[in-house]
């Protein structure tokens, strides 16, 4: 059989053969990459240059507003808004998760309606539902202690309810998946160490379910931050709120708007550099060894000659 | 046979999957501080059937009783009460096993894996229970392994430290499905070693293997399965020399 053109030579050991010959190639030439590359400064040019020149943009106004307190406080409920929401939103995915696994008929069907509703309906319906639950009940009876519906269900309550409720049917499908994502041998290997199924799921799965579970959630969270802005409409003060406050009465709509997306841009960002080291923790065991992150692999590059301990990075660190 | 001077007795062990019979009526005895191999041909039910001991599955009739005690429920009278999830896992505590994947939990360390369950289901200490850990580690040969985790482990030392955590618990009785099925054959040799050694040391075992050497040296009792029936069982010598069934000496020469 003859042999084809660059394959090894039969016969040569790859020990005692002779010394390799370096590679010296001519790299590939990628003509598409740099006629695309300028495409994209040309477009990316006419843009800037039209944003920057459109007087109508009034980046003066948008200056005007960035921290202005109003602004600032919109913010601030956003934030927290959309951190009780997701709080309540895993609580809930974890609980109605672990329900619809039940083998109790009841427990999981009970979960899987929960799931039907609340992913079935639009958020938006869910948010002026519960802004106008006060119609329906108008005193919400807790046996000892009675309220006024109308004064329990302010704006930011119903926001919380309508956000984390809905969160909790989508965060639920989210910690199911990453439940089962987890090898049954885990759970049988703790079950006969006597480990009960409580324990079980506390200890054993659901901490390597973190690893499938963690991504969509940080995907959540940043569409959480975005889909509070719906609170708007139940005339809840978040951000958007707070810019159509002002809007509607200095008439400076595309500057606010303008304003309150640079926020939104700043949060968006940070979470989603939150969720990349959150990622890295959560990673752990599971692979032989932990890439670097961008700081590290900067470190390195700028004091090349010291290798720290700390960058030679095992699972077992972080 | 009395149940008391037995580590596990089975009588007439049936257990089916829907319309399935995978156990068709097994009847074992295993004394204190024996060394029983179970083998036989592949889906002939002997994982099945070590899993009943423990009750990871429910049998569906017979009896089945670990140290005198019935497996799974408890008897008045002659009405047999099924036992509460804590009852049955607080019995678990007591039996160890080894699986063919070894199942270590993948986001500890070793020692963690070995600390686990004397903490949360036993109730020890944490300095004490450290300290057994790192004993029984140092047992296996993994002392310089403490803070592995899983996946920085070859096979061979995946299933010591697999071991080591079910020695932690100090159980009455170990059960072993195909611990050595998994691993490249030269990491064989050391897992066999430490199985050696706890039988040595008095252990009681189950032992489910196609290692004929193991069986032939360490067990004293073999007992061949095949479709969910016991066809023979004896001491390695007679089983595994001199097989009085037809379905064993076929299975037999598979394996040797
Ligand atoms: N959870 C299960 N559901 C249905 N069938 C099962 C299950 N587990 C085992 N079986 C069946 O039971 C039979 C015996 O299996 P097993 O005890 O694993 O055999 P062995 O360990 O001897 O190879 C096989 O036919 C297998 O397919
Ligand atoms: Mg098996």
């Amino acid at each position: 059989m003859a042999a084809p053109a660059g394959s090894p030579p039969a016969g040569g050991s790859p020990a005692g053969g002779p010394p390799a010959e370096a590679i010296t190639a001519v790299p590939v030439r990628h003509p598409g990459r740099w006629i695309a590359a300028a495409i994209v400064v040309a477009l990316a040019f006419v843009v800037i240059r039209s944003m920057a020149t459109n007087p109508r943009f009034e980046w003066s106004v948008v200056g005007d507003f960035l921290f202005s307190s109003r602004i600032i406080d919109g913010l601030i409920v956003t934030l927290y808004l959309t951190a009780i929401a997701m709080v309540i939103g895993i609580l809930l995915g974890i609980l109605l998760a672990v329900m619809r696994l039940s083998p109790n008929p009841m427990v999981s069907g009970a979960s899987g309606f929960y799931i039907w509703l609340f992913r079935g309906t639009p958020v938006l319906v869910q948010l002026l539902f519960w802004n106008f639950i006060s119609a329906v009940y108008p005193t919400i009876d807790f046996g000892l202690v009675s309220f006024e519906a109308n004064s329990l269900i302010t704006p930011l309550v119903a926001a919380i309810l309508g956000l984390g409720l809905n969160e909790g049917a989508y965060m639920a499908e989210i910690v199911r998946a990453g439940i089962l994502s987890v090898d049954e041998g885990q759970g049988e290997a703790a079950s006969a160490l006597g480990m009960t199924r409580l324990q079980t799921m506390r200890r054993i799965v659901l901490p390597q379910a973190m690893r499938v579970i963690v991504p969509p959630t940080g995907n959540e969270t940043i569409s959480m931050l975005k889909t509070s802005s719906l609170a708007s409409v139940i005339a809840l003060t978040e951000l958007l709120y707070a810019g159509q406050l002002i809007y509607s009465a200095n008439y400076k709509q595309i500057p606010l708007l303008i304003t309150v997306s640079i926020w939104y841009l700043v949060a968006t960002t940070v979470l989603s550099i939150g969720q990349y080291y959150l990622e890295r923790r959560f990673g752990r065991g599971a692979k032989r060894e932990q890439k670097q992150t961008p700081l590290q692999r900067l470190r390195r590059i700028l004091i090349p000659t010291h290798v720290r301990p700390e960058d030679v990075q095992t699972g077992g660190g972080g | 046979m009395s149940a008391a001077r037995q580590m596990v007795l089975a009588e007439s062990v049936h257990k089916s999957y829907g319309r399935l019979e995978v156990l068709r009526g097994v009847d074992l005895a295993v004394g204190t501080g024996q060394v029983v191999c179970l083998v036989g041909p592949s889906g002939s039910g002997k994982s099945t059937f070590l899993r009943c001991i423990n009750h990871l599955e429910k049998i569906q009739a017979g009896r089945l009783w670990v140290d005198g005690e019935l497996v799974g429920y408890r008897q008045q009278g002659d009405r047999l009460y099924e036992l509460r999830e804590s009852e049955v896992a607080r019995k678990r505590a007591e039996i160890g096993m080894v699986f063919q994947h070894f199942n270590l939990f993948g986001h500890m360390t070793a020692l963690q894996n070995v600390v686990e369950a004397p903490t949360h289901v036993k109730g020890i200490r944490r300095e004490k229970a450290v300290a057994r850990a790192k004993e029984v580690l140092e047992r296996v040969g993994l002392g310089d392994k403490l803070s592995s985790y899983p996946s920085q482990l070859s096979g061979g030392q995946q299933q010591r430290v697999a071991i080591a955590r079910a020695l932690a618990m100090d159980p009455k009785l170990m059960l072993f499905d195909e611990p050595t099925s998994a691993l490249d054959p030269e990491l064989v040799g050391d897992v066999l070693q430490v199985m050696r050694d706890l039988a040595l040391s008095g252990m009681t075992m189950v032992v489910v293997t196609h290692e004929m050497g193991f069986a032939r040296e360490v067990a004293d009792k073999v007992v061949f399965m095949d479709g969910g029936v016991i066809v023979e069982s004896g001491s390695p010598a007679d089983v595994l020399a001199a097989p009085k069934h037809e379905r064993t000496r076929a299975f037999l020469s598979k394996v040797l």
